[in-house]
């Protein structure tokens, strides 16, 4: 037929011909050493041994965290365990030493997994999504755009499925953008300075073992410090002259009386949460609690059994990371951080722009086969901040624990949204988003 | 004329390589967090594959995912020993979760090679997307492009192009 006819046309001669990359670099530039996919990652993170480690960029107070906990444990190894050896049993460093390897190595855990963050959605997804979203009002660049929510239910519990414009996708029930680390994280619990990571699905189970395990610790060596200086104390000594004999003992007393009362309300805390398979976040928000005015509402996750939540929690299997940090970033995957625009001119119809747009159409389909045309709303909602799901928010719900936590160096001002560099009020931001989702297309008013 | 012409077959070519051009099966969050695609036949797809290989396929990948994460003895048994051990034990020993993944890449590569790739089309494994979506995409794009695009460029110039047969 006609297309045959034309095929006969040798393609070279009719399309200007591509310049194809020379095999090989001129001589002058040194080859491109071929990049790991972490380098290239959009979020805040960091990464150490060549991408096999991930934390946050901003490490908070991690350094603080691990001075102390090695400060206070060597203090007690050092001037209260020979003293305690001699006179009550051996296995009091032992204990603490396992105690110890506990509390270090389910810190390093918590704050170099990957806590579940979801990767962003390649271009041709975003394309897809906007497709199937209609906005009314249109594109403007000048002000943001109704929230996207679409509805699911879970268990007969309608939940509300929101819409990231930073990552441009429908995030999952449970998940949350974390502003400090500018990623979707999977069941985000919160963000934790004192660890310097998020803590999502995939690190809760270590970061509740470093709590608990640091519960005990500081008990353990509070305990045992109290015990020492009160056998000091006997025969008539006095506590001053126990206190002038072991100095070290006085700073470990302080720093334990402290830490004890937070680290075990914390424990306290994530316990509960664990039992009821809650997390911190919908905790605070009180998605489930009716605090809204919900009626009805029940946590849909929950199995309704303690022993069954806490199993699934701590002891359901291990999910893989999602991101590929180690992988290679593909020599012409520079196409994909631009979205391929295929808008030729209407106007022209001369022979050279015709084939340089079907030339265009060539190399996209070849390559990335983008054919539909860039969303006019994914560069300027890229530009605009994401709005935060920092927890915990201003204290609206005063969690005691949570805001003792671990206040015995720093003011929990952590907490507060001035670590935020997003947006100033992330909680009345997200009141007045629940008002515009009312507002949501029909056609995304319930999925099945 | 000669422009609006062009601009017509611009529009079909658009249309039909944007149908032929990548399918997104989303989650089924109705089940809660657990991975689980929808079994719904696009509509993109009706002249490619019938129905019942294609709910096939994506069933078989959501009871490899339910397999994946049941919480069961075997898994029980696996956190007891990691939470012992401080979980070190993920970095010596695979776990179920990645055991499954791997049969479920096989799976994958097994339906292209004996379903999809004879219809045109490809599907690519859902951990490379994040766990967000199951994607088709035409195997055949490039070619249906090429050959649409022929009669665009002899629509849109002046000139007689073909070459005598």
């Amino acid at each position: 037929m006609k297309n045959h006819e034309y095929q006969q046309i040798d393609p070279q001669a009719l399309v200007t011909p591509t310049p194809t990359p020379p095999p090989r670099p001129l001589p002058e530039h040194k080859p491109r050493r071929a990049r790991r996919r972490w380098e290239v990652f959009p979020g805040k993170n960091r990464f150490c041994c060549d991408g096999r480690m991930i934390a946050a960029r901003q490490s908070g107070v991690l350094p603080l965290t691990l001075g102390l906990i090695l400060l206070t444990s060597g203090l007690f190894f050092i001037f209260d365990c020979p003293f305690l050896v001699k006179h009550l049993t051996s296995c009091i460093p032992a204990i603490g030493g396992v105690l110890f390897v506990f509390v270090i190595i389910s810190l390093l855990q918590t704050s170099f997994t990957d806590p579940g963050i979801l990767p962003r959605a390649t271009p041709e997804e975003a394309a897809d999504i906007e497709k199937q979203i209609d906005n009314p009002t249109g594109s403007s660049s000048s002000y943001r755009p109704p929230p996207r929510t679409k509805e699911v239910v879970i268990n007969q519990q309608v939940v509300k499925l929101k819409y990231c414009f930073t990552c441009k996708i429908f995030r999952p029930p449970r998940t949350s953008h974390c502003s400090l680390c500018d990623n979707c994280v999977e069941r985000f619990d919160h963000h934790c300075p004192w660890v310097g990571n998020c803590v999502g699905k995939r690190n809760y189970r270590f970061f509740y073992t470093f709590i608990i395990s640091l519960s005990f610790l500081t008990a353990f060596i509070f305990g045992c410090v109290t015990t020492h200086l009160t056998l000091r104390s006997q025969g008539g000594n006095g506590l001053v002259f126990a206190l002038q004999a072991s100095p070290a003992s006085a700073l470990e007393l302080v720093v334990c009386f402290f830490s004890v009362w937070s680290i075990l309300g914390l424990s306290g805390f994530h316990t509960y949460l664990v039992a009821t398979n809650l997390t911190t976040n919908e905790d605070i928000k009180g998605s489930w609690s009716g605090k809204s005015g919900n009626e009805d509402v029940g946590n849909p996750y929950s199995y309704n059994s303690i022993i069954k939540n806490c199993c699934s929690v701590l002891c359901g299997p291990m999910p893989p990371s999602l991101i590929d940090r180690r992988g290679f970033v593909p020599s012409d995957d520079s196409v994909q951080t631009s979205p391929v625009e295929i808008e030729l001119p209407a106007a022209k119809n001369d022979i050279n722009m015709c084939t340089q747009g079907t030339k265009g159409l060539l190399e996209t389909a070849s390559r990335s086969p983008l054919l539909t045309s860039s969303c006019p709303q994914a560069k300027p909602q890229a530009v605009l901040e994401p709005l935060p799901e920092i927890v915990p928010e201003p204290p609206k719900t005063p969690h005691k624990h949570h805001s003792h936590h671990r206040s015995k160096a720093k003011q929990s001002a952590h907490h507060t949204p001035k670590t935020s560099n997003s947006s100033p009020r992330p909680y009345h931001s997200h009141s007045s988003r629940r008002k515009d989702s009312k507002n949501r297309d029909p056609k995304f008013s319930s999925l099945r | 004329m000669t422009t609006e012409l062009f601009l017509h077959n611009l529009q079909e070519l658009r249309h039909s390589a944007s149908l032929a051009n990548k399918v997104f099966i989303q989650r089924d969050y109705t089940d809660g967090t657990v991975c689980k695609f929808q079994t719904k036949f696009p509509s993109e797809l009706e002249s490619r594959i019938e129905r019942t290989l294609f709910e096939d396929t994506v069933k078989t990948l959501n009871n490899y995912y339910a397999e994946a994460e049941k919480i069961g003895g075997q898994s029980y048994l696996e956190g007891c020993l990691a939470c012992l051990t401080i979980y070190l034990i993920f970095l010596c020993i695979e776990t179920r979760y990645e055991k499954v993944l791997k049969n479920i890449s096989r799976y994958i590569q097994e339906q292209n090679e004996k379903v999809y790739a004879p219809r045109g089309l490809l599907i690519t494994d859902p951990i490379q997307r994040g766990m967000r979506v199951v994607s088709l995409q035409s195997l055949q794009t490039s070619v249906c492009v090429c050959e649409c695009m022929w009669s665009v460029e002899a629509a849109c110039s002046s000139e007689a192009v073909v070459s005598p047969p």
